[in-house]
């Protein structure tokens, strides 16, 4: 199934799940909050009265499951989480699996926007879970999957389609020359390493991709990491001008380079800020200057 | 059933090393990791790469380096094979293309790092392991390396002898974690571990959330001892809110740690006199805490380190990963302000026993990386030597396991030699696995290797030693307990008791540890583990079931959480990272030895192997560690 749902008020039906517990001291590190609220369910569990909830926000999930009755039709849960300083959508899922609905299911793993897991659309646009401040976002806070990819569950994509087209660059290493030998590096100066810095940030997280329309209409499109991939090599002074040639030319078809169409979306929701159409321009000029050195 | 030659486990930084090797040696290897490779914790490693490779310095100053480092519990055939090895391995990185930091002669980056006589640690940018991770994924797609994205290792396929040196392995048992199918993987050479750390014992660390020492948690059930768990190493500087790292190359560049007073405490307060905030990591950390508990603490709660004396310029040049990682989240501008840092868990010195190629006590299993200890970091790391063992003994993991001949290893493995048992740790619990007594439901829920849970007994006593049958039998094991755990609809669920035993051991197994509280942390543990026989799991989807994933995990921990706080209580000194309130001297009279436990099928066994400090060429003899 795809992602392109209509608005939850034309057609999902919603669950909400309520904070039972007391807000806390507005600014308890995290210890000290997930303990009181623990405190405060058991409370609640051996009968005495849940406190009223107070400055909680609403998010809103996207739920699907393919085998699990009453989630084969895709909808959205609402829950209520306690706002917290600091926290991130990623805390605020975290908090809704753990406290309301442990079927709840989102990749995520480091937590500090390196791991790439936890791309998601959040309000609308490609971010990572764990880079967004709740307090920045407008509220409800509504977390869908990435658009434009299958959906296995909950707000689990597919990501297959992206890993292939990162794996049709050739993304690794190929000097011209044969290794210096003897615990000898390959001389790169560090005005290159600067120009090829940003290119090497890319963390695999799919959200270009996902931003992109013009992936989302040509499924043969390499798109904008895999091609960030490619700059990445091309630009590295270390593999030489016959590499370089090389990889301009699987650059220079149908599929890839010349399908970008400068929309910027892709550069306007890298977590990491790569500038990803600037590289892309960059390889239109550069094999278009390869070209016009064999006329 | 799949089958290869070699299976590796895990594809971080020490596992793809270890594919690599493997498949140059002509091994077919597969790749088997609950997270797609480039998701894997290496890439979180911010600091760099220790190798001598320049000038003035050498293997024998490195090696000195990480034995003082280790406080002497470092084994010195481990600690110069990584010494020698690691520039080899360091330059093969940038062979492969991977973007270092680099000098105007266009020779590799390396700056000055806690706890080193010279400026050895190889970086690039603040974001060295990200770059590792990704040019070393990179040369497994070259090579076409099969690799199981997303395929969770329950459990190992071992023969079932008494003795665990008498074992073999034979392959592993993994679900499909986008599927729910589970299969049996056999590997006709030998299976590498390579599964990283278990920060998720506590509840503030730098690690992921996959970081949950399965491979040390399964090799230990199997047979394999754990060495040295209660060397928790706790790094100074993490953000007080979420323990995400600052690196220790923030003030390998010239940072600054102030208290509340605006004291630059490391030396107004005597912590290290010469080195200040370059002491080794212990030393700070235990540094920081005593400014907290003395008042002198922001908040009574962290520190501040301030870099912004260093220019905009050598920030954005070196240091530019920080600048993001303090913003996003902590909400601080190191270019503007101090920002808060305190000590938080981040890596494991102690793990599965390993030999200086990697192998275990049992034929065929090895481990290599965080999840391993051969021992090259003894009862402390230093800054920059953990992205070297991953390439050192990843690489030699799986050299020896796709059969090439690297010598006879100097250290012994598994019960063997001169040992020495413990007899009279006192308790306030029995450890190990909750008595056979309790209802068969409950065994099964338990993960199968529990004392009372024998196949070869309820068979009549036939062991089984055949390589397929033995994976076969495993995959039944496995099958039964995740049915199970599937289709019970009542209990316990794994997040409140994940979130007890974190507790307790943050509370109790930190960097300051006495009896009293690591007596409370064995009853917590217990206790979490008693009611785990009642875990459940709520989803009952095939797909992408993230709650069964984080309840075998979560059973994991409590074997680690325990072994950890067993080898804590036992060693009544003051060493390395480990400290004891009622023990404030190092006893090298009675403690140059490696704390080893066995799971002993359920009742488990601690028991000492001594230290070896006898290297090539010289003996390394224990002086007083000052900074």
């Amino acid at each position: 199934m795809s992602t392109q749902v209509p608005k939850e008020d034309e057609r999902t039906e919603s669950v909400e799940h309520e904070a039972e517990d007391s807000a806390e001291q507005p600014e308890a590190s995290h210890g000290d909050r997930r303990r009181a609220d623990r405190d405060a369910k058991r409370q609640s569990v051996s009968g005495a009265p849940a406190e009223p909830e107070q400055d909680a926000f609403r998010l809103k999930v996207f739920r699907y499951d393919p085998e699990v009755e009453g989630k084969m039709e895709p909808r959205f849960d609402d829950f209520s989480v306690p706002r917290e300083k600091g926290m991130t959508v990623l805390d605020a899922l975290i908090y809704a699996r753990d406290t309301y609905d442990t079927t709840l299911t989102f990749r995520h793993s480091c937590r500090q926007a390196v791991c790439g897991s936890d791309a998601l659309f959040i309000n609308g646009r490609q971010r990572l879970g764990c880079q967004t401040q709740i307090s920045d976002l407008d509220k409800p806070v509504r977390v869908e999957p990435l658009p434009h990819q299958d959906v296995v569950k909950d707000l689990v994509v597919d990501m297959e389609h992206f890993y292939d087209q990162m794996h049709a660059v050739e993304p690794f290493f190929q000097p011209d020359e044969e290794s210096p030998g003897d615990l000898e590096e390959y001389r790169q100066s560090p005005e290159n390493r600067e120009e090829i810095k940003m290119s090497t940030r890319c963390i695999w997280c799919g959200a270009c991709m996902s931003s992109c329309n013009i992936a989302a209409g040509d499924n043969q499109y390499l798109g904008p990491a895999a091609i960030n991939k490619a700059y990445r090599f091309a630009m590295d002074e270390r593999e030489g001008e016959n590499m370089k040639e090389h990889r301009l030319n699987v650059m220079d078809q149908e599929h890839g380079v010349w399908r970008c169409q400068t929309q910027f979306s892709c550069t306007n929701v890298c977590p990491k800020d790569i500038p990803l159409t600037e590289h892309i321009q960059e390889l239109k000029r550069e094999a278009v200057k390869q070209n016009l050195k064999f006329w | 059933m799949h089958e290869h030659d070699v299976l590796v486990i895990g594809g971080g930084g020490a596992g793809l090393r270890a594919a690599i090797a493997a498949h140059e040696e002509g091994a077919d290897v597969a790749i088997v990791t609950k997270l797609h490779p480039v998701r894997s914790h290496t890439g979180a490693a911010e600091g760099g790469i220790n190798a001598a490779l320049r000038e003035g310095d050498d293997w024998e100053l490195h090696a000195y380096d990480t034995m003082k480092g280790s406080d002497y519990l470092g084994d010195a055939p481990a600690i110069e094979t990584l010494a020698q090895d690691s520039p080899e391995e360091t330059v093969q990185l940038e062979n492969w293309g991977m973007p270092f930091s680099r000098e105007d002669d266009g020779t590799v980056s390396q700056r000055p790092f806690g706890g080193l006589s010279f400026a050895r640690t190889t970086y690039a940018g603040a974001e060295t392991g990200h770059h590792m991770l990704h040019t070393m994924y990179e040369q497994v797609v070259k090579r076409g390396i099969q690799v199981y994205d997303e395929w969770y290792v329950s459990d190992l396929a071992v023969t079932d002898h008494d003795d665990p040196s008498d074992r073999e392995c034979h392959g592993v048992i993994a679900y499909d974690i986008k599927t729910g199918q589970i299969e049996g993987f056999k590997a006709r050479n030998g299976v590498i571990l390579a599964t990283g750390g278990l920060g998720q014992v506590y509840d503030h660390t730098t690690n992921a959330v996959a970081n949950t020492g399965d491979g040390p948690a399964m090799a230990y059930r199997a047979g394999v001892p754990l060495e040295d768990m209660e060397f928790v190493q706790f790094h100074p500087t993490t953000l007080p809110s979420t323990g995400v790292l600052i690196s220790e190359g923030v003030r390998g560049e010239g940072g600054i740690l102030y208290n509340s007073e605006g004291e630059r405490f490391m030396f107004e307060y005597g912590y290290a006199n010469n080195d200040g905030e370059l002491a080794s990591r212990d030393v700070v950390s235990r540094a920081e805490l005593t400014e907290v508990n003395n008042g002198r603490g922001v908040e009574d709660e962290y520190v501040y380190l301030d870099m912004r004396h260093l220019g905009e310029e050598r920030i954005t040049d070196r240091l530019e990963n920080i600048l993001h990682l303090a913003r996003d989240f902590e909400g601080v501008d190191g270019l503007e302000e101090p920002m808060p840092v305190k000590p938080g868990q981040h890596y494991e010195m102690g793990g599965i026993e390993t030999d200086e190629n990697g192998l275990t006590c049992i034929d065929g299993l090895y481990a290599a990386g965080e999840c391993a200890c051969v021992s090259v970091h003894g009862s402390n790391r230093l800054g920059g030597n953990a992205l070297p063992e991953l390439i050192v003994f990843g690489a030699r993991a799986g050299r020896h396991a796709a059969g090439s001949d690297l010598g006879e290893a100097e250290i012994t493995t598994g019960r063997t030699g001169e040992i020495e048992e413990e007899d009279g740790l006192d308790t306030p619990v029995e450890p190990g696995a909750v008595s056979a007594s309790t209802e068969e439901d409950d065994a099964v829920a338990d993960g199968g290797n529990a004392g009372g849970d024998d196949d070869a007994v309820a068979d009549g006593g036939a062991a089984v030693v055949e390589p397929d049958e033995t994976v076969r039998r495993a995959v039944e094991r496995e099958r039964t307990r995740i049915e199970h755990l599937l289709e019970k609809d009542t209990g316990v669920q794994h997040a409140s008791l994940r979130a007890d035993l974190q507790e307790s051991m943050t509370e109790n197994v930190n960097v300051f540890r006495n009896e009293e509280g690591l007596k409370q942390a064995l009853e917590d543990i217990q206790e979490v583990r008693e009611a785990y026989q009642d875990v459940y799991v709520s989803d009952p989807s095939r797909t992408f079931n993230t709650d069964l994933i984080h309840t075998i995990e979560t059973r994991n921990l409590i074997d680690l959480a325990e072994a950890i706080t067993l080898g804590a209580l036992a060693r009544d000194e003051f060493r390395g990272a480990h400290w004891r309130q009622e023990h404030q001297e190092r006893k090298d009279d009675e403690w140059l030895k490696h704390t080893m436990l066995s799971w002993n099928e359920g009742t488990p066994e601690l028991w000492y192997k001594p230290t070896i400090l006898e290297g090539e060429d010289k003996t390394y003899e224990p002086k007083e560690r000052s900074y």
